[in-house]
């Protein structure tokens, strides 16, 4: 048999206050609160004692334990005295403990509402910051890469092998499939448009120019954006939550060197590799399309994608490669090194990373687009 | 030791992170051979005051120099080359989770020394053995248990026999016997090759054990209050806070 907690409010004298409990005071009944206690003091201001009856109680736990803080604190801003005799002793003891370290009122609390302005200022500012961090990291993977240059880079030449079979040959099985189906897909689109002027064998030209001059290099770098640089942020964000990288930094061993560099390196050199693979899917694709529907021949089909692809093509797709591949390693590892020291921050690093990545895929796209054209190749 | 030759100096420094002082007004001298103590209760910023001495984190004022040296007053070069001569061993070991024990031990030995490859191998069979984990080469930091880690984490700091050796919280997760022989280990270093000792830690027996010298940081005040010998601090000291911090608060 439980009995809700219940509260009786007595005035045996004009100064103190008796505060009778009752019941079952466990958490998730329904109790009684301290404002009842208030309400109570506030018509009569001369109460200075407060005390306890609890011959009536049953059992209890944290539920009267915060019942009491709440009127400690009341108490207090009062000025009563809240005699804690009348209490079940275990209740006492804990009270006291919790009240034995004063609470803290000048640690850094988290900040409060800040006005729009100031919000608006804030993240102004934090824009020009992080803008100069990443110059900042551009800068310091040049300076290594010249020190590699001059064969001083300090980075283990397993770790650079591990990344590469890492960002290379295990990403061709989805960089196969997106790139063939990129190939199929644009194929049948323009087959759609070429069928109505008679002039199905074009869709060999169109296929090849858009997968070897842009497609295949936008679609691995959108990839690798999402599986590798991801994946970089995430182990140097771990890396900076363990101390790993501190622990480099202390043996004055630059992680710029020994992390990035090898990262950087391996993309930069695989990346243009898997694009030339990208092409030979997506012309594959489109092969399947332009054979198998548009019933062109095999050797017709090959022959005018061979023609319409000039080595122009070929070299701006390989060099959009590379600068990706550069962008998504640097992405991803300057998240990561810029990881704070939790899980939510590594988390948050992989998802930075991933976005940097493509939005400097797309912004860098648009830039060598625009400098082709101006150059008319 | 007859003579005390200052090692590390502190001066007047000043801990902050952006505009929240977590220590100021700090002054002490850490000597040649000490096994200096940095105490305090939790969050009271020993840990920070590691990562400066270290390094890691400028501070917000204040000189630390090394003999000599304003350490944070030079270049970037100079403080490398300082610190190259030091020895961290990490809270949790902070081993380099895609190497091996070995070659996490061997790395500082490739970088800095021309000694060969066989040499090498000793060197790590030999300092791997002297925190207790012979065998253990070819393990990976994840196969082995958090104590484990951090008595490797050690193995890395003394691989190049610094000339000091920085210690986070080393007893922290390890069981009585383990952290009893290293204390041992710790007071045999400093016997044998005169290493100066920084321990940043809050357990009693060790800081009593090994202690030649202390600092306590005390957060109520947001400053250093007593430093020296701790077994001469324990005797002496009239601070409330600090007599509370030594006996873990029960009265005598």
């Amino acid at each position: 048999m439980t009995a809700r907690g219940e509260m009786i409010l007595e005035q045996p004298s004009a100064d103190t206050l008796k505060v009778i409990l009752s019941g079952d005071w466990k958490l998730g009944g329904e109790l009684p609160g301290a404002d009842k206690v208030q309400q109570r003091l506030e018509g009569r201001p001369g109460v200075r004692n407060l005390v306890f009856d609890t011959r009536e109680l049953t059992s209890w736990d944290t539920g009267l334990l915060t019942f009491l803080m709440n009127l400690g604190t009341l108490c207090s801003r009062q000025k009563i005295l809240l005699n804690r005799d009348g209490l079940p002793p275990g209740a006492q003891r804990l009270l006291e403990l919790a009240l034995a370290v004063p609470e803290k009122t000048d640690a850094r609390q988290a900040e409060g509402r800040v006005s729009f302005l100031a919000y608006l200022g804030n993240q102004t500012v934090e824009l020009f910051r992080s803008a100069g961090e990443m110059l900042e990291f551009i800068g310091d993977a040049v300076i290594a890469v010249l020190r590699l240059l001059r064969g001083k880079a300090q980075y283990r030449r397993s770790d650079l092998g591990l990344i590469m079979q890492a960002v290379s040959a295990q990403a061709l099985p989805i960089v196969s499939l997106i790139c063939f189906l990129v190939g199929l897909i644009l194929a049948f689109i323009g087959a759609i448009q070429l069928q109505l002027f008679g002039a199905q064998i074009y869709v060999a030209d169109l296929v090849g120019i858009a997968m070897v001059r842009l497609m295949a290099a936008i679609m691995t770098g959108i990839v690798m954006a999402g599986r590798t640089g991801g994946a970089f942020a995430a182990q140097l964000g771990t890396m900076q939550v363990n101390q790993e990288i501190d622990a480099l930094k202390t043996l004055g061993i630059s992680p710029m060197e020994f992390l990035v560099l090898p990262r950087m390196l391996a993309l930069a050199v695989m990346m243009p590799l898997l694009c030339l693979y990208a092409n030979i899917m997506g012309i594959l694709g489109g092969m399947v399309v332009g054979v198998g529907m548009l019933n062109i021949g095999f050797m017709e089909y090959y022959n005018e994608t061979a023609k319409a692809i000039g080595l122009w093509n070929l070299g701006i797709g390989l060099f959009s490669g590379l600068v990706f591949g550069v962008i998504v390693a640097l992405a991803g590892c300057m998240r990561g090194m810029q990881c704070g020291r939790s899980a939510s921050a590594v988390g948050d690093a992989a998802t930075s990373a991933v976005v940097t990545a493509i939005v400097g895929i797309i912004v860098s796209t648009a830039v060598i687009t625009v400098l082709c054209n101006m150059l008319g190749i | 030791m007859t003579e005390k030759e200052a090692h590390i100096t502190v001066q007047d420094l000043t801990m902050a992170y952006g505009d929240f002082v977590l220590m100021r007004d700090l002054t002490f001298t850490i000597n040649r051979g000490d096994i200096f103590i940095i105490m305090g209760g939790s969050g009271c910023g020993k840990s920070t005051m590691m990562t400066i001495l270290i390094g890691l984190k400028t501070p917000a004022k204040g000189r630390v120099l090394y003999g000599e040296v304003d350490f944070w007053g030079a270049d970037q070069q100079t403080r490398d080359r300082i610190i190259r001569r030091a020895g961290v061993m990490y809270q949790s070991g902070a081993l380099w989770s895609s190497m091996t024990l070995a070659e996490n031990i061997a790395l500082p030995l490739e970088t800095y020394t021309d000694l060969s490859p066989g040499q090498i191998r000793e060197v790590v069979k030999l300092k791997l053995a002297l925190v207790g984990m012979a065998g253990f080469e070819e393990f990976y930091p994840s196969e082995i248990s958090g104590g484990m880690q951090k008595r490797a984490g050690i193995a890395r700091a003394m691989a190049l026999d610094p000339e000091v050796l920085f210690f986070d919280e080393p007893s922290a997760g390890l069981d009585p016997v383990s952290a009893r022989r290293l204390d041992d280990l710790i007071l045999e270093l400093r016997e044998s090759l005169g290493t100066t000792m920084v321990i940043v830690t809050h357990e009693l027996a060790s800081i009593f054990a090994i202690g030649s010298n202390s600092v306590f940081l005390d957060v109520s005040k947001r400053t250093m209050t007593a430093t020296g010998n701790p077994n001469q601090l324990l005797a002496e000291t009239r601070d409330p806070n600090l007599r509370q911090f030594l006996t873990r608060g029960e009265k005598s």
